[in-house]
């Protein structure tokens, strides 16, 4: 969709400007963990989409589970804790994806499937219906 | 003269040994070869149809009663309940068969046949439904538009629909509202070398899982050794998961 594509660009070019205005709110993105993310930040902000998706017929087609660009690690390093020390699901305006998609308006589709918290322990019914 | 053809002969049989050693070495190294490739392909290298898993189900040890694979199933992949039965995801189930002229019962596991000509991926109108090089028939749900056709083309009504929204999902089976999915062989565990959760859960040993193109594997020992079936063999679908004893 290159729509959606030039939107993130947008979206991303904003961010770049932003500062410049004062007064203007931007999103506050949460730090992962560790120095570095897999890619340079610059490279990430414009290119994330690109990399998850390569990453996901790779892996679905080929049974290629390399770590580096699997979104299951985005989940993991990214992850932001709410005010019950539990990792946050994407419908909350904290989580790292939220943050960002929700300024720029760009609706993902990824978490209908995924889960967009870590691996953790679950006991009782996880169903939430 | 005689001397001289004791000779030959210490020169002939040093010959035959060292011959039959290389030879010995040719024979079993492949299969040592295969084998490790396939319990521990590198994460960055693709599958490919060098190996072909396949399950052998020996009915006789099947208890029937016994849900333990269809537990494990559910947990291994957060397969959860709706609470409407009726509409819940099934992967695997127990399936009991009676002969009513006689009244003998056969129990035994039925799951996605992970067949190798499959019809399901045959009708997919978007190339959602497809088969990976090493013949696990999966869904991909990033192309699944939800049509349902694969599950009428399926012989085995091996597939399910998901109806419901579903959150919290275990990290290596994403599953969604508005696609069809089913029994994967537990492909994130096969990945990593291990079996799939049902066989691995069978106390009874009922299930065998393996590379049916290695010759040295468990399971083409066992399918060589024992007579096993394909249910519906007669639409010869090549099916990856073989019954003993039905």
């Amino acid at each position: 969709m290159p729509g959606v594509r030039i939107m993130m660009r947008v979206a991303v070019l904003l961010f770049l400007v932003t500062p410049v205005w004062a007064g203007t709110p931007v999103p506050e993105i949460p730090k992962g963990k560790g120095q570095q993310c897999v890619e340079d930040t610059a490279m990430m902000r414009t290119n994330h989409m690109e990399f998850i998706l390569h990453q996901r017929d790779d892996t679905m087609h080929r049974g290629i589970r390399t770590k580096k660009h699997s979104l299951k690690e985005c989940i993991e390093c990214h992850a932001v804790k709410g005010d019950d020390g539990m990792p946050v699901s994407v419908e909350s305006p904290k989580h790292f994806c939220s943050v960002c998609h929700r300024y720029a308006a760009v609706s993902i589709d990824c978490f209908q499937c995924h889960n967009s918290k870590p691996e953790i322990k679950l006991t009782g019914d996880r169903n939430g219906q | 003269m005689a001397n001289n053809d004791t000779n030959i002969d210490q020169y002939r049989r040093r010959f035959l040994e060292r011959s039959t050693a290389v030879l010995a070495a040719g024979v079993i190294a492949p299969g040592v070869f295969l084998h490790t490739v396939a319990n521990a392909r590198p994460a960055d290298e693709a599958v490919t149809s060098k190996v072909r898993w396949g399950m052998l189900v020996d009915s006789g040890k099947c208890k029937t009663g016994c849900d333990k694979c269809v537990k494990a199933c559910e947990v291994e992949n957060g397969l959860t309940r709706t609470g409407r039965p009726e509409i819940d995801a099934q992967w695997i189930r127990k399936v009991t068969l009676k002969n009513k002229q006689t009244g003998h019962t056969t129990s035994l596991p039925m799951l996605c046949q992970h067949c190798a000509e499959p019809p399901c991926v045959d009708v997919c109108p978007t190339g959602a439904s497809f088969k990976r090089a090493d013949g696990i028939v999966l869904v991909d749900k990033h192309i699944c538009i939800g049509c349902r056709y694969c599950m009428m083309a399926c012989p085995y009504k091996a597939r399910s629909f998901i109806h419901e929204d579903i959150t919290d999902q275990k990290a290596h089976a994403p599953r969604g509202k508005g696609t069809v999915e089913s029994c994967t062989f537990c492909v994130h565990r096969v990945d990593k070398g291990q079996s799939p959760a049902c066989v691995s859960a069978c106390d009874e040993g009922a299930m065998v899982f393996g590379d049916m193109n290695d010759p040295q594997s468990e399971i083409s020992q066992r399918l060589r050794e024992v007579q096993s079936m394909e249910i519906r063999g007669d639409l010869g679908l090549n099916l990856g998961v073989r019954y003993q004893g039905i």
